[in-house]
């Protein structure tokens, strides 16, 4: 029989208000999968939890295992990485990959290697100027991660070779189309040469590489409506904080 | 809960009920309020049921600051002895009493009924943000201070309120963040203590 008690290392990726001072937070822990907690008290100015399970921390925990929910006992956080929480651009990039996660992954479903990836994303997005680069290789990995690699090599209908042309890439098919496949599908879009071969590169190789690859705006904007769109596919739904996202990058503030 | 399955007269078990419908009164607090109502003398139940009425009859938001009031403007809005050109921004209407309780703050406030969370999908519109925008259109405030609470959403509200306001020249303040009074340095958290050390202040 488990332990009633358990300790874990964990990102706080969702935070609710839960009867009076207490809060309702979703984890993503590095032993257990998303798990559901509350933080008693954890809203009242003093409280040892407080700082220690806000959004976007990483920090270990102690959980009490209860009937529907785990009880957050202890908390001591890790990394706060503080200068997100002086951007806004950084801490709305920070929200989405959290809202990533949130939403690709089950309950209770353990996954190290995901939350040893987010959690680099995190430290990565801490000391990036912008997110655009860590937002892109994080959805193109979780695809992976979740069982959602893209087929990038052949192509995905009639397993040819891919010829060194703009060929079409579509997510219901699962990666990329040659150019007599993809042209008569009508949810396949077009990939370019330099698209393609960034994704190929990307999916191989860690960040510390992946952030090495030069990437003008055309090509990101490319990337960008390429895995969103995937994204999108495969969670039948747009995430809520693309739309906050689009509004900072294009300075559509005024409400 | 079933009425009929509380062993009391109905009107009693019907308060309880309510009672019980109230955060942080589980059934045996109601049990005990209901009781004791039903001993006070009957002023004491009509002065609580009207103060209840009344919150719900007379209330609305000052159309000036959005905080909940009973005379439009409201009672600080109204106020000439204070200042006029300091707006203290604030989540909840609930979150102007501890300021007012500090003495401290003699300005205006705002009420934006909210946070901006992305992830929740709570934009800017649904705060009251325009109202704010508009009142800083007289051009007579100086400076506009952020009181949002200081975690993650709060923080996002008041980054994106700052660079909102900052074409219009007028100067943005937060609130600090550091230590709470009688709290315990083992217990702080790192976002804290780092602020804290930032913010400190020569004795």
């Amino acid at each position: 029989m488990a332990s009633r008690v358990y300790q874990t290392d964990a990102i706080i990726i969702k935070k609710h208000k839960f009867a009076e001072a207490d809060r309702l937070l979703t984890l993503f822990t590095a032993d257990h999968g998303k798990v559901r907690a509350i933080a008693k008290g954890a809203m009242r100015p003093g409280s040892k939890l407080g700082g220690n399970v806000e959004l976007l921390t990483h920090s270990r925990l102690m959980l009490a295992r209860g009937r529907n929910l785990d009880i957050i006992t202890q908390a001591q956080a890790i990394e706060t990485f503080l200068t997100l929480r002086d951007n806004l651009e950084l801490m709305s990039c920070g929200f989405y990959l959290s809202e990533l996660v949130d939403t690709f992954t089950e309950d209770g479903v353990e996954d190290n290697e995901l939350f040893n990836l987010f959690l680099s994303m995190l430290r990565e997005l801490a000391a990036a100027e912008d997110g655009e680069r860590i937002a892109r290789y994080f959805e193109l990995r979780l695809l992976d991660r979740e069982g959602y690699r893209p087929q990038l090599q052949r192509c995905a209908n009639c397993n040819c070779e891919l010829p060194a042309e703009v060929n079409y890439y579509s997510p219901a098919q699962g990666g990329v189309l040659c150019r007599s496949c993809g042209y008569p599908d009508m949810a396949a879009r077009t990939i370019s040469v330099n698209a393609l071969k960034v994704l190929r590169f990307w999916l191989n190789s860690d960040f510390a590489n992946a952030s090495r690859v030069k990437i003008n705006s055309e090509l990101s904007r490319e990337l960008k409506a390429l895995l969103r769109d995937n994204v999108k596919y495969i969670l039948e739904k747009q995430l809520k904080s693309i739309e906050w996202m689009d509004r900072l990058g294009n300075g559509d503030l005024v409400p | 809960m079933n009425p009929d399955f509380l062993p009391a007269a109905k009107p009693i078990s019907r308060l309880i009920q309510e009672f019980n419908k109230l955060p942080g009164i589980g059934p045996k607090s109601a049990q005990r309020l209901a009781y004791h109502l039903l001993q006070s003398p009957p002023e004491k139940a009509r002065d609580l049921a009207e103060a209840i009425i009344g919150i719900k009859e007379n209330l609305k938001l000052c159309s000036t600051c959005l905080n909940i009031t009973d005379t439009d403007p409201c009672f600080i809005c109204a106020d000439d002895s204070r200042d006029t050109t300091r707006i203290c921004v604030v989540e909840e209407p609930i979150d102007i009493m501890p300021l007012e309780r500090t003495r401290k703050y003699r300005g205006l406030y705002h009420v934006l009924h909210g946070v901006i969370s992305p992830g929740d999908g709570i934009k800017p519109e649904d705060l009251h943000i325009r109202e704010l925008l508009d009142r800083l259109s007289s051009g007579n405030v100086v400076e506009v201070i952020m009181a949002t609470n200081p975690n993650a959403e709060g923080e996002a509200t008041s980054l994106y309120i700052q660079r909102l306001l900052a074409p219009l020249g007028v100067k943005v303040t937060r609130l600090a963040r550091g230590l709470p009074f009688g709290g315990d340095l083992e217990y702080a958290d790192d976002v804290t203590l780092s602020r804290a050390l930032d913010g400190r202040q020569e004795m």
